[in-house]
């Protein structure tokens, strides 16, 4: 029952893909809060997440193949910097997803209640 | 006061939708399996999509299918069957208009007169929610969808 949604949004699936792989590890994602603070180096960053310098070049790999950071060589440090594109643009696929949900269940909300009064006009009817 | 909708991408094949209802289970399962109640919220007026027909055998093993479009002669159409139906508990169903479609769960949990929903679409393989998350199209749809919503808003309390 994907047809209303399909309705609604389209993004490019190469870019979905890369971005949704990136979002779904929770160090990445703690990454991308950090990056939003401030810049930081790899080594920083691999610090910070008590983490190898191997296993966060990794990810920061993973998070700049999707767009969401880049990286800058400057002597021997690596910087790291949130990407051009916004994680919201990433999101909107579940916004728009929970925007038809919410008003699903604000529907349901009202047949709900027609039952509900429904259900105590006929107990009362029965003389309950 | 109204609750609130939560989605979340529980895992790489995994989406799920929680929501709060005020009202016994039995209610929120009868709202989902009496036909003509279930096709007046499952496609709100919001979402502008016209429902051409319908059938619903709620029942374990039986089958729906819902058209929806313009054209009676050329319809959209979703169609499956329900795996599990335990009245006020559970229904699970299958969605087979694609290939890559997902299994859902629904259940229901009664609590101090109110019932939790968690509706779970378990997809086949992490490409399709992958897909399924990158179909669709966004010009200018979703800025009609909100003004019909306004609209609504305004007829409600007009």
């Amino acid at each position: 029952m994907q047809y209303i949604l399909n309705y609604m949004v389209q993004y490019s699936k190469a870019r979905l893909d890369a971005s949704f792989a990136a979002l779904s590890d929770a160090t990445r994602r703690g990454v991308l809060e950090q990056l939003g603070r401030a810049d930081a180096s790899i080594t920083d960053l691999a610090e910070k997440f008590h983490m190898t310098l191997t296993g966060m070049k990794k990810h920061v790999g993973i998070l700049e193949q999707a767009g969401l950071v880049t990286t800058e060589k400057l002597g021997r440090v690596r910087h790291c910097k949130l990407g051009q594109r916004r994680l919201e643009e990433e999101m909107a696929w579940l916004a728009r997803y929970r925007k038809l949900w919410d008003a699903r269940f604000d529907e349901l909300d009202r047949v709900v209640e027609e039952l509900k009064t429904y259900e105590r006009v006929a107990s009362h009817t029965n003389g309950k | 006061m109204k609750n609130s909708t939560l989605v979340e991408r529980k895992s790489e094949r995994e989406l799920v939708v929680t929501r709060t209802v005020n009202a016994p289970a039995r209610i929120v399962f009868a709202a989902w399996t009496t036909p003509a109640l279930f096709v007046r919220w499952w496609i709100p007026k919001s979402a502008c999509v016209n429902l051409l027909s319908y059938e619903m055998d709620i029942r374990t093993g039986g089958k729906y299918r819902l058209a929806f479009g313009i054209d009676p002669a050329n319809p959209m159409e979703v169609f499956g069957r329900y795996v599990e139906v335990t009245p006020d508990l559970r229904l699970i169903w299958t969605n087979e208009e694609s290939a890559d479609g997902a299994v859902s769960t629904v259940t229901f949990e009664e609590k101090d007169d109110q019932t939790l929903v968690v509706m779970r679409d378990l997809y086949p393989t992490k490409e399709a929610l992958d897909a399924a998350l990158a179909s669709g199209s966004t010009d200018g749809l979703p800025e009609t969808f909100e003004q019909l919503e306004e609209l609504l808003v305004t007829l409600n309390h007009g």
